[in-house]
Order: C-alpha cells, then structure tokens, then sequence
C-alpha cells in the first residue's frame, strides 16, 4: 500500500531531511519514443539494489509508433516501492512524472490526491495541448489543484547536460529520460552507481552516447542537490525479504527461466512452438535467445503448426511447448483434443487477455478459465494449472512440465496480459546438478506396450526410434488393451473413463490446498486464481491487520482441483471470488462442491485495486453470519 | 537408417491391421509401392515414422509395421515438423489425399516446403474427397458433377506440384499409384533426397472417381497423354516420335515432331532436373499437352531446415560457452539480502 508516513508538502528547504516512507507509487510517462521503459528498468534495478520490495509494471501503447503527443501513444511505467513486502504496483501513484500533455492527461484520473506531478513547461506549448486535447492549460484553469506540481524544463536541462559530449542537438534532447531518472533517484534516495554502471555498459560501442546519457543522469541527480525549488525528499528503507541472491524477474523471464529447469528435470530437451500473439509473444523472443541454453524455438506458420509441431516433437521424446493468447488458444483447440487422445505430454501456456475475439490485446483478464478446462469437444479432460505472481511463473512452468510427463497429459498454464510483463524480486533457486523428477523411457527389448496403463491410469512414453516397439497413435478410438482403432460402444465408454481417472488421479500429486493467510473456519474467505493474487493478498493483509477474521485461498491447480478443497471452502462462513471475468471459477466451485462461492467480478481490462477488495472483503464481513 | 544384418523384404513393413480401403482403392498399389520402397532403403521401421492426416490415404500408417501417428485433419506437416525437430535422425514420411494437403492443410504443406524439413510428402491426389463421400476437392476438375456441386464445379483445380514449386520445394515428383516401377523409384530418391520432398501420386478412387487417371493409365491411350521426364535425357513421348520444344512465339512448351535426325535436330529439350523454370512448366502441363510424370525438380540445399536450427545451436553454444541455468539467471544484475 501506498501510505506516505508524512505528506508529500514536507519538503520543502534546501537543508534536507528525507521524510521515511513505508511505500511509494512512482509512474513515468511520455511518448512511446521518450525512453520511459528503459528509464523505469533502471529505477527498478537500483530499488532493488537498495533492497526494498517492488513491483513494476510497463504500460505501453497498443500502436507501434503512434503519432507523437497524442494521448494514445503514451507509454507508462509503474513502480511500487516499499519497505514490507508488496504485491501489486500501487493503486494510485504518489508521483506522475509527465513528459508532455499528453501523458498528463491518460495519467491524471489515476492519481491520488496530493500527487506531486513533475511536468516539462517547455512541453505545454499550444500544438501539444492541441494534441493532448486539453481545451485549456491544465496547469492554468485548475485542473491542477489537488496535486503539488513541480515544473522543470527537463529536455532542455538534458539537453544543456549532454550537449559536451559531442551528439547532436536531438540525441542530447532524448536523454531527457535518464536526466527524470537522476532526479527521482535523488529524491528517493537511491544510489546512482548501478544506474550509472548500466549506462557504460548499454552505450559501450558509442562511447559518445554513453558520456551524453552519464551526463544527463548526473545533472539530474546534482539537480537535486543545488535547485532552489522546495524539491520533496524521501527515503524507503529496506524490506525484509528472506535472505538470498535476488534478480528482478518478468512473469516472461520467469515461464522461460521455468520451462527450462523443468525440462532439465524431467532429462528432456525442451522444444518451443509458438506464433506470435500479443501478449504471449514476449516469451518466444527470450526463449529464442537462450538457444545455447538447451531449447529449440520454431516459430510456426499459425497457431496450429504451432501446437501440432510442440505434439510432434513430445511424440518424438522430447517436451513440447507452445504458448498463445486467447485467440491463439481457441485455434489450438482441436490439436489439445488430439493429445488428449494421444496421451501425450504437451504443455500450453495461454497468456490470457481481454475478449471476446481479439478484444483489448494489451489489456488483462483471466476469461479463458472454462476454454481451458472444458474448451474442447468430445470429452477431453487435462490439466489446468495457473501462475499467481511473476517470480510464480518459474514454479509453475516447472510443474506444468512435471505433471505433463509424469501423467502423459496436456497441461494448460494460464498467465495473463498483468503476469507477463510485470517485474518483482525473485530469490534465484539453487539449481540441482542432477534431474529431479527423470523421465523414465522403456529400455531396448522391454516388454512393454503403449497401452500397458500404470495403477495411476498412465501410459508408457515409447518414442519412435525405440527398438521393438513399433507402433501407431491416433486421435480416433482406441481399444483398451491393444490401442487398434476400435468403435465398440462398451470400449469407448471404456476409454472415456480411463481417460478422465488419468487426469483426476493428478490430484493425488499435487500438494493439498491450504490458506495463504488466516485459518480454516474464519469468517470469510477470498479465494482467487491467477494474477488476482497480488491485490488479494495486500487487500487480505490489510483487512487483517485491523483485525478482520478473513483467509486468503490462492488456487494454483485449477484442474483438477486439490483434494480437501471442498472441505476447506465449506469452514468458512462467506466466499468471495473476486476475478477478472464475470465469475467463472465462482461457478466451478458451486459446481464442484456445492457451496455458495460469490463473485466479484471486474472486466475493464485492468487489475483489482486492492481498495476495491478492501471495500468488498469489509463489506462481506459485515454481513457475515 | 539401415541395418545390414536383416533381410528386407516388402513384406516385413506390413503391420497386423487389416486393411480397410474399398476392394480395388488405388491405395492399395500406393502401399505396395511404399512397402517397395522401405525394402529397398532397407529402412529401419523402428526410426521410420509415417504421419497422416485425416482421409482414406491417412489411414495409412496403421497398415505398416513402422512408428506411425494418425493425427487431424490436414496437420500431418506441422506434427511431422515438430518429430524432426525432436528428433531430426529419423526418417519422417508424410501422407495425404487432395484434400487433407491442399484444402484443409495446405498452409502447413506450403510451409514444411518452404522451410524445407527433411521429409517425403505424398500427396494421394484422388480428385475427390473419399471419407466424407465423394464431395469436390480443391483438384477436381471444371464441370464436375458431385454430391457439393451437382451444378458441376466452378473454381479452377489447383496443381500440387506447381503448388510446390512456388512453396520453394527443392524436390517435386509425380507418378501414377499403378506405376508400380516408377513410384517405388521415386520414393527412393524422395527418401534420399535432403530436404522436403513432395512426391504426388495420381490415385484411383474406384467409388467416387472412377477412372480419373484413366487417360493417363490406360495402355493405348497413355503413350499420347504422359511423358515420363529423365534426368539428362530428351524429353520424348508417343514412343519416342514427339518431344518438347521451347515454344516460339511465347514463354512456354511446345510439342515437336521427332524426325530420323533425333530428338536434338528437332529442338527437343533435354531435362535438367535442377533447373526451376522447366520444372514449373513441365508441372503446368494437362491436357491436350503430356502430363509429366518422374523427378520434374531436385537440387537440394546444402542443409536441411532442421539440420540448420541444430547447427545455430551448436553455433550459440560455442560462442556463450556451455553456461547452465544458474549462470543464465545471472545473467542481469543480482543483489544479495543477508540473513
């Protein structure tokens, strides 16, 4: 949460005393070419350095190169600082740092009262308010009033900065963005070195680049120092995270990052299908550059190629892995149905975005819950597991390649839009020199078959190229005992049941359902999936910090679900489901176990802020029994 | 892949499933051809795998003793791809009708082409689709009358192997699925070919298109309508009495008479089978005009695709050194939070 322990007016003389924050919500915003990302990159590499905890997450327009000054060409990033733990960027930022009108005006509805609002002057010329579509000077008629608003001719400080180091006029004016960078990380006191350390490294083959952008960041942050403006400092102090080595990660890093150790563990090659589709793209760009690392990457032709080459190559002995987006997903359909019927292993990651059809591609939700549990035809039962942070990614991914051969079945890992690109720190994990959980394959001249199903109703994995063994798979009908096409009624019936034992039978292996927070019995309990987990657990904390009898109940296997869950739903007094769709886990718990799960449901394309879930976990303990 | 110690006979490839095509399919002389074929490779059914779609001719991995995957409608390529990728030291063999690889599937076709993965595609061109009863496929000819166009077909057929060429497939062939020394041969050079391979077997489907092919089949009437082009060799038919000619007047081919001073003397072509612009006009040619059957187009590359992706790995292992997992991670700034 963003509380400020001291109002921001606290600034103020030149002789500083930095002000103690438990928490700060910092947003940059510009133009898509103003370097906002990279300079959010960096405010979060030296947060985490300075060992707060921290949130990010980049905003950027949907348009590849949109007009400039327009409102929908505004690129954003947005960091959560804090000295306890967090799990969400922030609901309204303490700081908006705006490089034109543009950005002041997507960014000003979000801001909580007293923001203090750091503007370009030079910026606000009648063309860009034009652009902007402000009638009026905002920073004139009022619009301003409930925020403290600084105003700083950053591109032309940068400009004057950078100019030494012999660029051009237009390259020193884009370093305006590590000029704001300087500024922030001396109001909020975090040291420059790694920022400065990063530049050297970034600009090595343009020594001219690197000195301009050093120079800007460098006047920026002495601007602090010697300004004569009543500049507000701040300090956030460390957070206590267990001890280790940390990395930021992206939910993306961390699937890739995941993906990889978990084929490793299982002693498999890992080889990656994908077509791109937004947002699910990102992670075929980084799995492409870890090539060295052990995964094959094939960009497909379409979605399908995609998923059919990723059932391909697990038929062939390997784990195959596609990812997609909604969208994406429904093409993949009837090729998940044919590793149903394969009983291949085969892992989905489905990036979940806004719907229907190709909806709001940059923006979140988590609607895809039913298309991956039931988005099939025929019966066609597999897992359905879901990520619930960015560092989660790494877990699931893992667990996803665990169950998938293990249990001869498609996984579907759900992430969303939210997941995939927001950051966090993540303890890195001592990687074991020895696979943990290694795929056993039949040995030259075992006697076995394809169909020789274990007591768990799985099958042996027999690779083409497995002396001996020879034999045919098919989507069609299976008999039983032989695996020939067979269309006999008591046999299908037969083999639907084997089929939907196999995967219920994964619950045995995965752990037992317990409470993020609270105990079995409270009053209310908030059950969430997903993404949904960040605010849950901040809006859960601070409900019980005050004393509320609520439990946080994260699910992260979807399908099947764990075995005591139904018996732990029915402890509570209350459930409350809150999901970024109109209600579709709440309905598979009414369904399941017959318990009067309610939903609260948010489809804007954005995450819950965790006020909103404070207002509804109070509102429901008030009227609980 | 061989293995000298065994014998291998035709015979040895057929699987225990019986057979279910209709008496007198011509996938029966098709899988008779294969089985020809892997004896003469000496092919180790335990790393062959034969891929197919869905359709009368996909159901053909189950009647061989190899590994076999019986996959969906026309996404045998994508699933065959995905095998090499896998696994790119085993013989991958893709099978499918008219309509599984040029209707349904044909983006995947183009693609397993383009990019070139080490597999034989054959495409089983009945002129109609066989499962689903006798509807027009996308290389049913003008005017025909079936169950989806009684009025008689409107769009123009599509070729496979023009198709392949433009796909940049680097080995296009075709025969008859009664040519039953000319298949198996293709078959062979398809299988050692590096690289896609799409051979297109001109099938009979005795229910829904009798005598399709029969122009081309029967035995008085195909010195006339076929011309079976060889590496090197003039390109002559009819006996020996007509060849094919440049053309004159336009960018195309043209049917000369052969006279007692040879084939040369009367311009006749001699076939070149790395050369890409003959091979697209020898696959243009239908009626009144020879079809042409044999290798139209082989010049391999020097690496197949999934050879290609292998050898970049190779290629990035070397230059980052064999790192593991926890260098990976560390590879972006790292801090330490002490007990």
């Amino acid at each position: 949460m963003a509380e400020l322990e001291t109002p921001l007016s606290a600034g103020g003389a030149p002789a500083r005393t930095r002000v103690r924050l438990s928490s700060v919500v910092v947003r940059l915003s510009g133009d898509s070419g103003d370097g906002i990302q990279v300079a959010g990159g960096q405010l979060a590499l030296a947060t985490a350095l300075s060992g707060s905890d921290l949130e990010t997450f980049p905003d950027f327009p949907a348009e590849i190169r949109a007009p400039s000054g327009t409102t929908y060409g505004v690129s954003s990033f947005q960091i959560h600082i804090a000295d306890h733990r967090v799990h969400t960027v922030g609901d309204r930022p303490d700081v908006l740092v705006a490089f034109n009108p543009a950005a002041l005006k997507v960014n000003l509805p979000d801001l909580r009262e007293g923001a203090l609002v750091v503007l370009d002057p030079d910026s606000f010329g009648p063309r860009a308010l034009e652009r902007a579509r402000f009638a009026e000077d905002p920073r004139r008629d009022g619009t301003l009033s409930r925020f403290r608003v600084l105003e700083i001719p950053i591109e032309a400080l940068a400009r004057g900065a950078a100019r030494g180091s012999g660029v051009s006029a237009r390259e020193a004016g884009r370093t305006k963005n590590f000029w704001a960078l300087g500024l922030i990380l001396w109001m909020y006191d975090r040291d420059p070195a790694p920022v400065r350390a990063w530049i050297a490294r970034r600009f090595a083959s343009d020594p001219r680049l690197a000195a301009a952008n050093r120079a800007a960041f460098d006047a920026g942050y002495a601007f602090g120092e010697t300004s004569e403006l009543a500049l507000p400092t701040y300090t956030v102090a460390r957070a206590p995270l267990p001890p280790g080595t940390y990395r930021t990660v992206t939910g993306h890093e961390a699937l890739a990052f995941g993906l990889l150790d978990g084929a490793r563990n299982a002693g498999l090659e890992l080889v990656f299908c994908s077509y791109p589709i937004t947002p699910a793209s990102g992670l075929l760009h980084l799995l492409a550059g870890m090539r060295a690392y052990g995964v094959t990457t094939f960009q497909a032709e379409d979605e399908i190629a995609a998923v059919c080459a990723a059932i391909g190559a697990s038929y062939a002995g390997a784990i195959g892995v596609t990812a997609s987006s909604g969208p994406g997903m429904a093409l993949k359909t009837e090729a998940l149905g044919l590793a149903v019927a394969a009983e291949l292993p085969l892992v989905v990651v489905d990036a979940q975005r806004a719907g229907p059809s190709t909806g709001m591609p940059t923006k979140t939700e988590q609607s895809d819950l039913f298309q991956a549990i039931w988005g099939r035809n025929g019966e066609t039962p597999l897992v359905v597991l879901a990520a619930a942070t960015p560092a989660d990614c790494f877990a699931m991914a893992r667990e996803a390649i665990r169950i998938a051969v293990h249990h001869m079945t498609p996984v579907v890992l759900l992430t969303d839009g939210y997941l995939a690109n927001a950051a966090e720190p993540w303890r890195l994990p001592a990687f074991a020199s020895e696979p943990e959980f290694p795929v056993r394959f039949p040995s030259p001249g075992e006697k076995t078959s394809p169909w020789a199903r274990d007591a768990r109703g799985v099958r042996p994995w027999i690779p083409p190229g497995t002396p001996g063994l020879a034999h045919r798979i098919t989507g069609l009908e299976k008999d039983f005992e032989t695996g020939a096409i067979s269309y006999d009624p008591a046999n299908h019936a037969r083999m639907t049941e084997a089929r939907r034992r196999k995967v219920l039978a994964v619950a045995d292996d995965i752990p037992e359902q317990r409470c993020e927070q609270g105990e079995p019995g409270a009053r209310l309990a908030v059950v969430g999936w997903g993404s949904t987990y960040g605010p849950i657990a901040d809006a859960v904390a601070e409900v019980r910090a005050r004393g509320g009898d609520v439990a946080q109940i994260h699910l992260r296997y979807l399908w099947p679900l764990p075995r005591n869950l139904g018996e732990l739903l029915s402890s509570f007094g209350r459930i409350l489901v809150p999901e970024m769709n109109t209600g579709q886990l709440a309905a598979l718990l009414r369904a399941c176990f017959l318990v009067p799960a309610e939903s609260l449901s948010k489809v804007t394309g954005r995450p819950f802020a965790v006020r909103e879930l404070v207002d509804a976990i109070e509102r429901g303990l008030g009227e609980a029994p | 892949m061989n293995d000298s110690a065994r014998m291998f006979e035709p015979a040895d490839y057929r699987s225990d499933q019986e057979v279910r095509w209709c008496p007198g399919c011509g996938d029966y002389a098709v899988l008779r051809a294969v089985e020809k074929a892997l004896a003469e490779l000496r092919a180790d059914p335990d790393r062959t795998v034969f891929v197919s779609g869905i359709g009368c001719a996909a159901r053909f991995p189950h009647y061989l003793a190899t590994y076999g995957f019986h996959g969906i409608h026309g996404r045998a390529p994508a699933i065959a791809t995905g095998i090499k990728l896998a696994k790119p030291e085993l013989d991958v063999w893709v099978v499918g009708g008219d309509g599984d690889m040029l209707a349904i599937g044909t983006n995947h076709l183009i693609h397993a082409l383009r990019r070139d993965v080490d597999l034989v595609i054959m495409i089983l061109n009945n002129e109609v689709y066989g499962l689903t009863k006798g509807q027009a496929s996308p290389t049913t000819p003008l005017g025909t009358r079936t169950p989806s166009t009684p009025l008689g077909v409107v769009e123009r057929p599509l070729s496979a192997c023009a198709l392949a060429l433009a796909a940049g497939a680097r080995f296009v062939a075709r025969a008859l699925d009664v040519q039953q020394k000319l298949l198996p041969e293709l078959l062979v050079r398809a299988r050692n070919h590096r690289g896609a391979a799409l051979v297109e077997i001109l099938q009979n489907c005795v229910i829904y298109a009798d005598g399709a092919w029969s122009h081309l089949s029967d035995k008085t009437r195909a010195p006339e309508t076929r011309i079976v082009v060889r590496h090197g060799e003039p390109l002559l038919f009819a006996n020996g009495r007509k060849g094919l000619a440049l053309a004159r007047d336009r960018a195309g081919l043209a049917i000369v008479e052969v006279g007692p001073e040879g084939p040369d003397a009367a311009g006749v072509l001699r076939h070149d089978e790395r050369d890409r612009t003959l091979a697209a006009l020898l696959a243009d040619l239908a009626p009144p005009m020879p079809v042409a059957l044999g290798v139209l187009y082989a010049d391999p590359a020097p690496q197949s695709f999934e050879r290609a992706l292998r050898a970049q790995e190779e290629q990035a292992r070397a230059r980052e050194g064999a790192r593991d997992l926890d260098a990976l991670v560390r590879r972006a700034p790292t801090w330490e939070v002490a007990a």
